[in-house]
């Protein structure tokens, strides 16, 4: 490819050897494709963000007195559907899994390279299509496009924010065939699956239900469409259609989807928690299968979003059951965190603020699901503020806060430059705090019946909602800190010059350097050690380089 | 200042026990969040890298006894709370018997309400204390859900499918009603209250025709009970008569060979195909608007479709006339 090509004199690295925009666009490496979607999703989480500052605003008084009714929901559905489909669900995975995976299992690149760049324009030729739809007047059927008043109701540009989706969701599948196959295929001689880290691990679950979830909710939306423009009655009972038909559907990917943004973040925090602490995960194994137990169970329980809808009563049974089954592995993933931190040396740097963190609101998010995994409680608190509180605590609390860790620990590796540390510090607090604030109050608003999606409200519930803003200004500055900092630490942030900062265990940290080769390693390492192995300080590494670059084909086992 | 709400009141039978429940749950909760919460923060200060006059020796990664232990301890709480309720919500919403009914018509953006003596209600509902009720719920556009939080009950409203939410009110007073189900522009709009009268006074006001309710009528917009001399099931006769039905139906003189209506409310209708359906109000809603769809055994599909043709209103008076017939004078429930 004729571009501009490194002529300094240090050992080129994977952002300076080409600098033509056309090296970046028409990248094939899997780093620079991670660098793509990181600036990509964080324009769009600062316009989910915009219009998530715009509702709490309106939500200040109880009169509907800042916004209109109609651009209040087009606000709840704008927020919902840019922070869903074009920030959380491709955050971790398609920029921490695109940027690591083969770097932790000592791999060149991916296994299909032209597929991932080509995941990133789907991504992004869809995005263009959701936010077109948005500017076009708006969308105002709420991230769920509920039918039918998505399919026959609802004005605007509604198709093509559902083809938006559509291709979204292909760029998702494509990123997990990807990884399966690279994880399955790729790993360096010695990295057997036991010796995987456990964001590994996690990826892998992540990417089974990308690749199996994804495309019935990609088909599901394509038959709103459908109905919209065709009338064929599919949903809509005036023409012979079923509308809970539609929700048995979309909830059979929306609800697998929360573990598609949580388990990636799950991942990032067994990293995080034993790089800080300087100690092997505890329970490993269990940590690994409770990530697979997730993203099988998880695919049996989406009839819990249904229990208010008539759905069948011993249905409803079935999948409350299983509910409270799939909320045993997460518990089984806390409790081993806590005793990975039991006995080791815990340094309290930025990333693990954010783990802890994420510790914190995790388990408030997961405990109040148990209120919403039993069926009769779960009734009452359906569609309330108790809903928008809990998964905001998991799909916020959980998954930003995992992504935040992931972003500060692998920000010197990534760009080769240190963040400022109190600046961080800082903003991680801010966030805790300022997310407490916001959200906590929505739990008691929601337990006294306030339904969500409201623009306006009863008196009484006034002061709580006061409270909720407050706090979602400080949650504001508290997200707004690192884009700065993080920006500002491109050009001025400390130099990093040695590999593993941290150091922690990895094959990221250890033998790639401080700023990853445009082809990640020199020679193809042999792996002989398990990972998170930090009990040996005297031995500097636990890998032997191989003599000579060889391509590693997989093998199992 | 003191006086902000942190609880919903409770007012019916149904919520006492999904109340206590729902603290069970807190209470667990708060149980395995301190745990958790104070018991990370405890470790990571206690094991702070520069503290070194901790003992770390010893430090297994992995036992087997605790791995069990934080698995099925957790697990069989589980159980129990699933088990609870499930039980719970089984009772509340599995059919019940000895009701009062009301009809519920969810539409964008407002609630309408039908009592059995024909009273009818928009945004507020009335009700007798002390007396189980039964609310049959429809839709007649898109999806909305009806929600007392007070009784702590909801159910969606489905357009084309009438779902049944049961619940006893025990203390008189004004309760919030809402749409929970995002259904359009004035979603936030969609709401009223449920009045709940004793006994005495709501028979007395439900025989004035749902007149004479101050509360009733104000600030709800649209909140004035209409009421009629004509029963629901009287209404629904009229409207049969109105639509033509008795061209056929009910007609001894009939030159078509029809299903008997009066037989059809309660009992399990043979199909052509078949298979029986129970004849209920689903059954009679569809057969209304799409005659085709179920045929009864013996007859030929002659009537027109009446989709489009009948409002929600219409429909359950249809269904309180057609069930009367079967009642055959008992009056309702």
């Amino acid at each position: 490819m004729a571009t501009a090509t490194y002529t300094g004199t240090e050992k080129p690295n994977y952002l300076n050897w080409k600098t033509s925009v056309a090296s970046w666009l028409l990248t094939y490496d899997h780093k620079r494709i991670a660098i793509l979607y990181l600036v990509s999703i964080s324009v769009f989480f600062l316009m989910g963000g915009l219009a998530a500052a715009l509702i709490r605003m309106e939500l200040a008084t109880p009169r509907g007195d800042l916004l209109t009714s109609d651009i209040y929901n087009k606000m709840f559905t704008t927020h919902g559907v840019i922070m869903i489909f074009l920030f959380l669900i491709p955050s971790i995975p398609a920029v921490f899994g695109n940027f690591l995976l083969p770097l932790m299992i000592g791999a060149r690149d991916v296994a299909f390279p032209r597929l991932n760049l080509l995941s990133w324009y789907f991504f992004m030729a869809g995005a263009l299509m959701v936010l077109i739809a948005l500017f076009r007047g708006g969308i105002d059927t709420g991230w769920t496009f509920y039918t039918p008043y998505s399919s026959s109701f609802a004005k605007g540009e509604v198709s093509l924010a559902i083809v938006g989706v559509f291709l979204a969701g292909f760029a998702s599948i494509f990123t997990g065939i990807n990884f399966l196959v690279t994880i399955h295929k790729m790993r360096a001689p010695g990295m057997t699956w036991f010796r995987l880290p456990l964001f590994v691990w996690a990826m892998y679950a992540t990417s089974l239900i990308q690749v199996l979830g994804t495309p019935v909710v990609a088909i599901t939306l394509l038959l709103v469409a459908v109905e919209r423009t065709f009338r064929i009655g599919i949903f809509d009972p005036n023409l012979g259609g079923d509308p809970i038909l539609y929700q048995h559907l979309f909830w059979f990917y929306s609800h697998p989807a929360v573990y598609i943004m949580i388990l990636p973040a799950m991942g990032v925090i067994s990293e995080v928690i034993s790089a800080f602490s300087k100690r092997r995960v505890f329970g490993y194994h269990f940590v690994a299968f409770s990530s697979l137990a997730i993203a099988i169970i998880g695919f049996l329980v989406w009839g819990h979003h249904m229990f208010s809808t008539g759905q069948s009563m011993y249905a409803g049974i079935v999948f409350s059951f299983l509910t409270w089954i799939v909320a045993i592995p997460s518990a089984i993933k806390t409790f081993n965190w806590m005793a990975t931190i039991w006995k080791g040396r815990v340094h309290w740097d930025t990333p693990m603020l954010y783990a802890l963190g994420f510790m914190g609101l995790f388990v408030i998010g997961g405990l109040t699901g148990l209120h919403l995994a039993a069926m009769a409680t779960n009734v009452h608190l359906t569609d309330t503020y108790f809903i928008v509180a809990h998964f905001h605590y998991v799909m916020v609390g959980g998954a930003i806060m995992g992504y935040l860790a992931a972003l500060h620990f692998w920000w010197p590796k990534m760009t080769g430059r240190m963040y400022p540390e109190g600046w961080g510090k800082l903003a991680a607090m801010l966030v805790f705090v300022g997310f407490n604030l916001t959200f906590f109050p929505q739990f008691i608003l929601g337990y006294m019946g306030m339904p969500r999606r409201y623009h306006s409200y009863p008196e009484e519930w006034a002061v709580l909602n006061v409270l909720s803003t407050a706090g979602s200004s400080v949650l504001g500055l508290g997200y707004l800190l690192p884009v700065i900092y993080l920006t500002w630490s491109l050009k001025y942030g400390k130099v990093v010059t040695e590999r593993n900062p941290w150091g922690a265990r990895g094959l990221e940290w250890e033998l790639v350097d401080p700023v990853p080769d445009p082809h990640n390693f020199e020679r193809t390492p042999i792996v002989t050690r398990p990972a998170y192995d930090y009990g040996h300080p005297e031995e500097p590494t636990g890998f032997v380089p191989k003599p000579r670059p060889v391509v590693v084909g997989g093998k199992d086992g | 200042m003191w006086n902000i709400p942190f609880v919903p009141p409770t007012a019916s039978e149904e919520g006492v026990s999904i109340s206590i429940l729902y603290w069970a749950i807190t209470a667990l909760a708060v149980v395995f969040g301190a745990i958790v919460l104070f018991g990370v923060i405890y470790l990571a200060v206690r094991y702070r890298a520069d503290n070194n006059a901790v003992d770390r020796s010893n430090a297994v990664d992995s036992d087997l006894r605790v791995e069990l232990a934080w698995t099925l301890v957790p697990l069989v709480l589980a159980l129990i709370i699933f088990g609870w309720a499930a039980k719970l919500y089984a009772d509340i919403y599995a059919p019940r018997e000895g009701y009062y009914e009301v009809f519920v018509i969810g539409k964008q953006w407002m609630w309408h309400c039908q009592h059995p003596n024909g009273v009818r209600e928009n945004n507020v509902l009335t009700l007798p204390a002390g007396r189980l009720v039964k609310a049959s719920i429809i839709s007649q556009d898109v999806i909305h859900a009806f929600s007392i939080p007070a009784f702590r009950v909801k159910r969606d409203a489905v357009p084309g499918r009438y779902n049944a939410m049961y619940f006893t009110p025990t203390k008189p007073g004004e309760y919030h009603l809402f749409c929970t189900e995002y259904c359009g522009t004035k979603h936030s709009e969609m709401i009223g209250k449920v009045i709940v009268l004793p006994e005495e006074e709501f028979q007395a006001w439900l025989e004035k025709g749902g007149q004479g309710l101050a509360t009733a009528t104000t600030s709800t917009g649209g909140g004035a009970a209409a009421g009629g001399t004509l029963t629901l099931a009287q209404q629904g006769e009229q409207t049969f008569k109105a639509l033509g039905c008795n061209a056929c139906h009910m007609n001894p003189n009939s030159a078509v060979k029809v299903p008997d209506i009066t037989q059809t409310w309660g009992n399990d209708i043979p199909l052509a195909d078949g298979r029986t359906v129970k004849g209920d109000e689903a059954y009679i809603r569809e057969s209304i608007l799409n005659p085709g769809a179920k045929i009864h055994k013996g007859f030929q599909n002659l009537m027109p479709p009446y989709q489009g043709q009948v409002s929600e209103e219409q429909l359950v008076q249809l269904i309180a006339y057609i069930k009367s017939l079967a009642d055959s004078g008992t009056g309702g429930n």
